[in-house]
């Protein structure tokens, strides 16, 4: 398990003045599943280039099953599948024949590149298909369809960029189960970038977040909630029956050992301690004859991780203007997203 | 995937079509220009089935000569854009293959198909030839004819490899299909009209002008035509096709005063196109090393 697959120190890659990746160092171990997660722009796809030796680094190291990238690509590309965010098909052949040729360009025989084919076409449920032209193919079919064709040549590694862009929500669902599913079978390491916070909550050990070409934090969901509970404190947010004439009580509340910040909206009481005193709090008001209808001990999900992550970028430097969509999302999704138990 | 692709078969048509066109010319007016006593060329049938015509149609060897770069225009004109805005290109790259390898497919594939419809069409005029008049061919003909076969195959290659090289440069497939055609038009009809006028425009009244000098300049035009690939083709075609012909330049009486007008052997006229040979060779080389120059480091995003 702890043997380095990915190993990139210090990549660095420069488009002129903009610098699409700074200094990123990353170590993937065997048999994960990474998810790099950030938005549009951020840098991943050139980092997915630059570990396939497609694009040269301007400084760094990128090593990939022990080849550096950079120097030996073809013996990268014979371990590595990849599959780009906009897969495309020769449209005139059908998926089979789409995926005999990669077969075959990979050095397989006819017969034996046909015959994988076949079976990765039932993996990814597509038999019924095969001897349909792509160019029929609908977006979550193509994709699917990628997914035989990274998987032909046998990889160690398979890098998918933006698997899930564009798919309905079910076929997100399925496809996010088959990489799981293939990896665990296959002891496969993955490496999936996205921006799509919740596809990766679902399927990765790891997340790496990556802003503005920095890789700004990296561990697992649970790690990196509960880092920023260190830094941020828990906060636990109780319902009162009325919000009338507590002016006294949130005062006395604040005097409390442990509590930095009280503040009422309504009849919501939002506590921010430094420890985890919930039982406390609601220990004081129900003393105090308050009637409380609801408490509620918030969790850090990726929403939050990430929304954070990225508010102290915005304070910090001007970010591309396209990744704003995308970050006022977290703002109007529901806060108590329970980060879940990785095994 | 070419020979399947419609575009492939309307240019097969095409090509077919002018050869049905200009063989049906050429063998009714074949009887003519054979027993013409005049001309040193008469002996050669064959070539005489590619060349004579009545001036209703060009005869074939014009023909190609504008077919040949439409052929390979289409041929390689999407290339690589096509590749690319389809997806499959960063597909393909992500395989473990040379690059070197990509390029040199896509170049030689379609040389590969057009090599043998050439020599298909060539051996069916000569067997057509052979059925109709049931003379016996020559050793000289044969080899004529393929060395047109060759130089057309060589001026093919040429076009595909500009268009190749267009297709890396260019991102749309439309815009260097038209960019491609647009230097095939300017070469083929407008470069000759601006050399012309040009060297017309500084050049002193034909009239005062010594022979030597009249020579000189007719050289001079001759030449900067030579930068157009058609016009290589065409001198290094008619040189080929018909042996009487010794200097593709203006010949002079006392260069001319001894001469039989005779029909030369195969490899002085072989001598003769040699520049044009190697102009054509050296232009599609230049076209594929830059190809094959931008293409290599090239990043390919999705």
């Amino acid at each position: 398990m702890h043997d380095p697959i990915i190993a990139l120190t210090n990549l660095t890659k420069r488009y002129g003045k903009l610098v699409a990746v700074d200094k990123l160092n990353l170590t993937i171990h065997k048999g994960e599943i990474f998810g790099l997660l950030g938005p549009n722009g951020a840098g991943k796809t050139t980092s997915i280039l630059m570990m396939l030796g497609l694009t040269e680094p301007c400084e760094g190291t990128a090593y990939v099953c022990g080849y550096n990238a950079t120097r030996q690509p073809i013996d990268v590309k014979k371990k590595v599948g990849y599959l780009p965010d906009s897969v495309g098909f020769y449209d005139n052949l059908s998926g089979l024949d789409n995926l005999v040729f990669i077969g075959k360009i990979n050095g397989l025989a006819e017969k034996e590149a046909r015959e994988t084919a076949v079976r990765l076409l039932e993996t990814v449920g597509l038999t019924q298909d095969m001897h349909k032209k792509t160019g029929a193919y609908s977006r979550g079919m193509k994709q699917r369809l990628g997914l035989a064709d990274v998987l032909i040549k046998n990889p160690e590694v398979i890098i998918l960029d933006e698997p899930t862009l564009g798919i309905d929500p079910s076929g997100v669902q399925a496809f996010l189960t088959l990489i799981k599913q293939l990896s665990h079978q296959q002891g496969l390491t993955v490496l999936l970038s996205s921006h799509h916070l919740h596809h990766v909550q679902q399927v990765c050990d790891r997340v790496g977040i990556f802003v503005d070409g920095k890789l700004l934090v990296e561990g697992n969901i649970a790690s990196l909630s509960k880092n920023l509970f260190d830094k941020e404190g828990y906060v636990t947010a109780i319902t009162l029956q009325s919000g009338s004439g507590l002016e006294s009580i949130v005062e006395e509340l604040g005097q409390e050992p442990h509590v930095k910040q009280v503040s009422l909206q309504d009849n919501k009481l939002e506590v921010l301690c430094e420890e985890d005193i919930t039982a406390n709090i609601v220990h004081f008001l129900v003393h105090k004859q308050c009637d409380i209808i609801g408490v509620h001990r918030k969790d850090y999900g990726l929403d939050e991780i990430y929304q954070k992550y990225f508010e102290n970028k915005t304070h910090n430097s001007s970010v591309h203007e396209k990744s704003f969509p995308l970050f006022q999302r977290p703002f109007f999704k529901k806060r108590d997203k329970q980060a879940p138990e990785r095994p | 995937m070419h020979i399947r692709s419609w575009r492939f078969i309307i240019l097969i048509g095409l090509v077919g079509l002018t050869f049905l066109a200009s063989m049906y010319v050429s063998l009714s007016n074949l009887k003519g220009s054979l027993s013409n006593l005049q001309d040193p060329d008469r002996a050669f049938v064959y070539l005489k089935l590619l060349t004579v015509t009545d001036n209703s149609l060009p005869p074939f060897h014009i023909f190609l000569g504008f077919l040949a770069p439409l052929l390979g225009i289409s041929l390689g004109f999407d290339a690589i854009n096509a590749e690319q805005n389809g997806g499959t290109l960063s597909r393909l790259i992500a395989q473990p293959i040379y690059r070197d390898n990509l390029l040199l497919a896509k170049f030689l594939s379609p040389m590969l198909i057009v090599s043998i419809l050439f020599s298909a069409l060539a051996l069916l005029m000569l067997g057509t030839g052979l059925i109709l008049t049931g003379i016996r061919i020559d050793l000289q003909e044969v080899l004529r004819i393929f060395s047109f076969v060759a130089l057309s195959i060589l001026y093919v290659s040429f076009w595909l490899s500009l268009s190749i090289l267009l297709s890396i440069r260019f991102k749309q497939a439309a815009t260097s299909a038209l960019m491609a055609i647009g230097i095939w038009l300017f070469f083929t009809i407008f470069y000759p009209i601006v050399v012309n006028l040009t060297i017309r425009s500084f050049l002193p009244d034909p009239n005062t002008l010594s022979p030597q000098q009249w020579v000189t300049y007719n050289d001079l035009i001759l030449n900067w035509l030579r930068i157009s690939p058609s016009q290589l083709y065409t001198d290094a075609t008619t040189t080929l096709l018909m042996p009487s012909v010794r200097s593709l330049g203006p010949v002079t009486m006392e260069q001319m005063a001894r001469a039989i007008p005779a029909p030369l052997p195969l490899k002085e006229s072989i001598m003769i196109v040699w520049p044009q040979l190697s102009g054509m060779i050296a232009a599609t080389m230049v076209c594929f090393a830059l190809a094959y120059a931008s293409f290599m480091r090239r990043e390919v995003r999705g």
